[in-house]
C-alpha cells in the first residue's frame, strides 16, 4: 500500500521533470542575443525576438502592483486592525470567492469597462485587469500576517501616545513586512503567467510599449499566439517565451524562499 | 490614566489630540475603502456579466442551457455542448487528480522520511507556479500526440466498440483536456489534502497503533475516514480550479461546438468558448450570449468554491467525527 | 532595493504622461494578410518614422468585431461585413480590397497525386451526402485513377476564419442545399460528422494523418507547405488547378460594385479557380482622431501606390488587385477625413 502512495508521488512529480526538460531541449536553441534584444519579425523572416514582450509582462507586472498592492494591502489592514467579526468575515468570504473566479471573466469585464469605452486596447486596461486579480489575495495574505502580530507591540505603541495610525503603519507593518512582501511576490508570480485576460485588454503586438493608452506585448499572449501558428520558427519561439517565463515565476518564487528565511533586521 | 492601560483596543478618538485625530480618521477611512473594494469587484463581475448576459437571456431563456446548436448564421446559440465539455473534462481531471493527490498526500504526512519532505514540497509548489499556457503548449506539442499515439490507439483498439472510445480520435479532445487540467489541479488538491491529514490529531492514530493495527490500517482507519470531509472539500477545491482553467484546455481540447459521442473527440468547455469566440462575436446578440455563458460559468465556480470551502472549515472542528 | 522601486514607478509615471509625438496605429483581422501587413508595417516605418503600425491578426471575426467597437484604428477581412453589422457601426465603414487569394481542397489518398472535383460533389461530401471515395460522383470525374472505398472524413476550421468564408461563399453559390441549410459565414454549423480543427496547420494536419481526409485551406499555405491539392472546375466546365494566375483570372472579370463588397467564386473564364476572395481593410470614412486618421490615409496610400508594396505582396505570393480597380480604390482614399 505504501508503494502505491510513493507511485503517487512520483507520478505527481513526473509532468514538471518532463516540462521543464522539454522547455530546456525546445528553447534554449532559440535563446539567443535577438531573441531578448530585437522586436518580432514578420512572418518567415528570421532573427525575430521577444524583447517587447518580456518588457512589456514586467510592465504590465509593475502597472498591476501600483493599482493593485495598495488597495490589497490597505484592505488587510483594515481586516486586521480595525474590522468588526461579521464585517470581516463576509470580506474575507468575499475575496475567496473573487480568488476563484476564472481569469477570462476579469477578461471580460475588462473589454467592457475599459476598452470599449476607451476605443482601443491597452496597457491600462491589461495592468487594470491584472490588478483586479491581486486584490483579493494580497489582502487576504496581508491579512493572515498581520494578526500574527502580537497585540502586545500595538498596546506598546498606545502606552507611548503614539497615534493609531502611525502605530499600523511603523510598527505593525514593519513587523510584518516580510510575510507581506512574500505575499505581494506570490501574487505577482501568479498573474506574471496570466494569459486569458490580456486576450481581450493588451492585445500583443510587435511594437515597443511607449504609452498607457498604446496596446502592449506580453509575454504569455506572444507564447500563445506563436505556439498556434503555422510557422515553424515561431513555434520554436514560443518554446524559448515558455522558458523565459518559467525561469520568471520561478526566479519570483525563489525570492519569496529567500525573503521569508532572511533574519529580521 | 490607568483607564487607558486597562482599556482596550480600540481607544477612542476623543482621547487623543486633535491632529492626529483626523490622521487616524482618514486612514480608518482609507483602510476601509480599500476593503470595500472587494464588495465592489464582486458587484462589478456579476453587474458586468448580468447585464451583458441580458440580451441572450430574453431571447433564449431557460432552453439555452438545453440547445445543442452554435450558428452564427441563423443566430442560434446554445450551452449544452460546453457543458457537456466543462462536465467531462472536470470529471476526468478529478479521476486522475484526486487519488494521486491523496496518494501523494498520505505519502508526505505519513510514509515519507522526514529529509524527503521540504524537497517534494517545493517541487509540488513549482508545478502550481507553471502557467497555464505553458501546459497548454507542452500539451499541444508534446502529450497530446504521445496520447494519440499510444494510449488513445490502444483505447480504440480495445474498447473502440464502447463509443466512449470510438473512432475517429485525435490528439485534441475532451480527454486531452482532462488529462491537462487533471495536472494543473494536482497541487492545489495535494497541498489542502496534506493540510487536512496534518490537521487529524496524532491521538486517532495513536489509538489506532494501541489497537494493534498496522500502518497502512492506521492511515485507512485513523486518518482517512476521520479526514474524509476535508479530503472531499479538497477535491472540490480542486474542481473549483478545473471549472476555470482557460488557455491550456484551449489549445489542446478540439475547439468543437458539438458534443462528441467519443471521449477521444474534440469538444470545447465554457471558459474556452469564451476565449475562442469573444474576439470574433461582431453581433450583439453573439457576444450577448458568450456574456451569458460567462454568468453560467461564474455561478458554477462560486458555488462549488463555497461547497468546497465548507466541506474543508467542517474539518477543522475538532470532535465533529461521527461515533 | 527602494531606489530601483522609485526607478520603476518614475518609468511608469512617464509612460503615463508621455507626450508621444509618434503615432501608433492598431490593425487585426484577417490571419491570412498578417504575413503582408507585418512586412508592410515594418517598411513603411522606415518610409514615414512618426508612425508606427502594428496589425495583431486574430481572424477575420476579430477584425470585424474590432472595428465595429471600435477597439482599433483598421481591421483586415476575407469576407465583406454584412448590412446589418455595417448599419450597426458607429460610423461609416470602407471596403478597401487589398489581396486577393483562394481556398484549396487538400485530401489524403494514398497514391492519388491529381484529383479532379466539382463544386457539387464537393457540397455533397461536405453535407454529408457523398460519405464514400468511391462514389460514382467523384470516380466518374477522376476515370483512370482508383479511389478506394474509404470513408470520406471531412475536416473544417473550429476558429472563425476568412477561408471558412470563401469557401462557404462557393458552395452556398453552387448547391441551393447549402445555401439554406448551412450559409455563408466565417463560422458556421457544420452538418454531418467533419472533424474541426484550429488554424490552416490544424486541419492540414488532420487531413494528413487520417486516411480518406478531405479539407480546405488557403492556397499559398498549401504551396509553401507543399501540399497536394485537387483540380476544380470552374464555371465554364474546365477544371483549373489553383494558382495566382488563376486567381488573378478569376478577379478580373469580376463585377465590382461602388462599396466594393463582392464575391468572386466560380467565376467566368475558361482558367479562373473558382475559389477565390479578396481580403478588404475596413476603415472608417471619417476617423474619431485627425492625427491617426491623417497617417493611416498615408499609409494606405502606400500600401497602393508604392512600387515596394506591391513588389512585397507579389514575393510572399499574393494575387495583386487589378489596376483598374486601384485606381478608383485611390478615389476613395481621398474621401477619407
Amino acid at each position: 500500500m505504501s508503494v502505491l502512495a510513493v507511485v503517487c508521488a512520483l507520478l505527481v512529480v513526473l509532468p514538471l521533470i518532463l516540462v521543464l526538460f522539454y522547455l530546456l531541449k525546445m528553447g534554449v536553441s532559440s535563446l539567443n542575443w535577438n531573441f531578448f534584444t530585437k522586436l518580432p519579425e514578420p512572418a518567415g523572416v528570421d532573427g525575430g525576438g521577444m524583447a517587447n514582450a518580456i518588457v512589456g509582462t514586467l510592465e504590465l507586472m509593475g502597472l498591476a502592483l501600483v493599482m493593485g498592492v495598495p488597495i490589497g494591502l490597505l484592505g488587510g489592514i483594515y481586516l486586521s486592525e480595525y474590522g468588526s467579526e461579521k464585517t470581516n468575515t463576509w470580506i474575507r468570504f468575499g475575496a475567496d470567492v473573487l480568488n476563484g473566479v476564472p481569469s477570462i471573466v476579469w477578461g471580460l469585464i475588462g473589454f467592457t469597462l475599459v476598452v470599449a469605452p476607451m476605443g482601443g486596447y491597452s496597457a491600462f486596461a491589461g495592468g487594470l485587469v491584472l490588478a483586479c486579480i491581486m486584490v483579493p489575495l494580497v489582502l487576504r495574505t496581508t491579512e493572515e500576517v498581520l494578526v500574527l502580530v502580537p497585540t502586545s507591540y500595538r498596546e506598546a505603541g498606545m502606552a507611548l501616545g503614539i497615534p493609531r495610525w502611525k502605530i499600523t503603519f511603523n510598527i505593525v507593518l514593519r513587523t510584518a513586512a516580510k510575510g507581506i512582501v512574500t505575499g505581494v511576490l506570490l501574487a505577482l508570480g501568479r498573474i506574471a503567467g496570466e494569459t486569458a485576460p490580456l486576450l481581450f485588454t493588451a492585445l500583443g503586438t510587435t511594437l515597443w510599449n511607449t504609452s498607457l493608452k498604446d496596446p502592449i506585448a506580453a509575454l504569455p499572449l506572444q507564447i500563445y499566439n506563436y505556439a498556434i501558428s503555422p510557422y515553424p520558427d515561431q513555434n520554436r519561439q514560443a518554446w524559448a517565451g515558455a522558458l523565459v517565463l518559467i525561469l520568471m515565476v520561478f526566479l519570483l518564487s525563489a525570492s519569496v524562499r529567500i525573503v521569508s528565511s532572511r533574519r529580521k533586521k | 490614566m490607568s483607564k487607558a492601560t486597562t482599556q482596550a483596543l480600540p481607544l477612542s478618538a476623543a482621547d487623543l489630540p486633535a491632529p492626529n485625530r483626523l490622521g487616524n480618521r482618514v486612514f480608518e477611512g482609507l483602510t476601509l475603502v480599500s476593503a470595500a473594494m472587494i464588495g465592489v469587484l464582486f458587484l462589478l463581475v456579476v453587474w458586468v456579466l448580468v447585464s451583458g448576459a441580458r440580451m441572450a437571456m430574453g431571447v433564449y431563456g431557460w432552453s439555452f442551457l438545453t440547445n445543442m446548436h452554435w450558428n452564427p448564421v441563423t443566430d442560434n446559440y446554445g450551452a449544452l455542448p460546453f457543458i457537456y465539455g466543462t462536465v467531462v473534462t472536470s470529471a476526468i481531471a478529478l479521476l486522475i487528480a484526486v487519488p494521486l493527490s491523496v496518494g501523494t498526500a498520505i505519502y508526505l504526512t505519513d510514509l515519507a522520511p522526514v529529509w524527503q519532505r521540504q524537497p517534494l514540497t517545493s517541487v509540488i509548489e513549482m508545478l502550481a507556479a507553471v502557467p497555464s499556457v505553458i501546459w497548454g503548449l507542452w500539451g499541444l506539442f508534446v502529450l497530446t500526440p504521445w496520447l494519440d499515439a499510444y494510449p488513445y490507439t490502444w483505447l480504440n483498439k480495445h474498447f473502440g466498440s464502447i463509443p466512449l472510445f470510438g473512432a475517429p480520435f485525435s490528439a485534441s479532445c475532451l480527454m486531452s483536456a482532462g488529462v491537462i487540467v487533471a495536472i494543473m489541479i494536482l497541487p492545489i488538491v495535494t497541498s489542502v489534502s496534506r493540510e487536512i491529514l496534518r490537521s487529524v490529531p496524532d491521538l486517532q492514530r495513536e489509538a489506532a497503533y494501541g489497537l494493534g493495527a498496522t500502518r497502512w490500517e492506521v492511515t485507512r482507519i485513523a486518518v482517512l475516514s476521520y479526514a474524509r470531509r476535508g479530503l472531499m472539500g479538497a477535491a472540490v477545491l480542486g474542481l473549483g480550479r478545473a471549472l476555470g482553467e482557460t488557455m491550456a484546455v484551449t489549445m489542446v481540447v478540439g475547439n468543437s461546438p458539438k458534443i462528441p459521442a467519443s471521449l477521444l473527440q474534440p469538444g470545447w468547455t465554457l471558459a474556452s468558448v469564451i476565449a475562442n469566440q469573444f474576439g470574433e462575436a461582431s453581433t450583439d446578440i453573439q457576444r450577448s450570449v458568450l456574456f451569458e455563458i460567462g454568468l453560467v460559468l461564474v455561478g458554477v465556480t462560486i458555488l462549488v468554491n463555497i461547497g468546497a470551502l465548507i466541506l474543508i472549515k467542517s474539518i477543522e472542528t475538532p470532535g465533529s467525527r461521527r461515533a | 532595493m527602494k531606489k530601483l522601486l522609485l526607478i520603476g514607478l518614475l518609468g511608469l509615471a512617464t509612460l503615463a504622461v508621455k507626450a508621444d509625438d509618434t503615432v501608433t496605429l492598431t490593425g487585426s483581422g484577417s490571419s491570412f494578410v498578417k504575413p503582408i501587413m507585418d512586412k508592410w508595417a515594418d517598411a513603411y516605418n522606415k518610409v514615414d518614422a512618426s508612425v508606427k503600425i502594428t496589425y495583431a491578426g486574430g481572424g477575420s471575426g476579430k477584425g470585424q468585431t474590432d472595428i465595429l467597437v471600435p477597439a482599433v484604428d483598421f481591421a483586415a477581412s476575407d469576407g465583406p461585413m454584412s448590412d446589418a453589422k455595417l448599419k450597426s457601426a458607429k460610423g461609416s465603414i470602407l471596403h478597401l480590397p487589398v489581396v486577393a487569394g483562394a481556398v484549396v481542397i487538400v485530401y489524403n489518398l494514398p497514391g492519388v497525386t491529381t484529383l479532379k472535383l466539382d463544386g457539387p460533389t464537393l457540397a455533397n461530401i461536405y453535407l454529408g451526402k457523398i460519405t464514400k471515395w468511391s462514389d460514382p460522383a467523384i470516380a466518374g470525374q477522376n476515370p483512370g485513377v482508383t479511389l478506394p472505398e474509404t470513408d470520406i472524413a471531412t475536416v473544417h476550421r473550429s476558429d472563425g476564419s476568412g477561408t471558412t468564408f470563401i469557401f462557404t461563399d462557393y458552395l452556398s453559390h453552387i448547391s441551393a442545399d447549402w445555401k439554406q441549410n448551412v450559409g455563408t459565414a466565417t463560422t458556421v454549423e457544420w452538418p454531418g460528422t467533419g472533424q474541426g480543427q484550429s488554424q490552416n496547420a490544424g486541419v492540414a494536419g488532420q487531413v494528413q494523418k487520417t486516411p480518406g481526409g478531405i479539407g480546405y485551406v488557403e492556397l499559398i499555405y498549401a504551396l509553401t507547405n507543399h501540399i497536394t491539392f485537387a483540380d476544380m472546375k470552374n464555371a465554364n466546365g474546365k477544371y483549373v488547378t489553383a494558382s495566382l494566375d488563376a486567381v488573378k483570372d478569376a478577379l478580373s472579370t469580376a463585377t465590382i460594385p461602388d462599396d466594393y463588397r463582392f464575391s468572386f467564386v466560380n467565376a467566368p473564364g475558361d482558367t479562373s479557380y473558382p475559389i477565390s476572395g479578396v481580403t478588404w481593410l475596413l476603415v472608417y470614412q471619417q476617423s474619431k482622431n485627425a492625427d491617426k486618421g491623417q497617417k493611416l490615409v498615408d499609409f494606405l496610400k502606400w500600401i497602393y501606390t508604392s512600387a515596394d508594396a506591391q513588389k512585397m505582396a507579389h514575393d510572399l505570393n499574393y494575387a495583386p488587385i487589378p489596376d483598374n480597380v486601384v485606381t478608383r480604390i485611390q478615389a476613395t482614399i481621398a474621401t477619407i477625413k
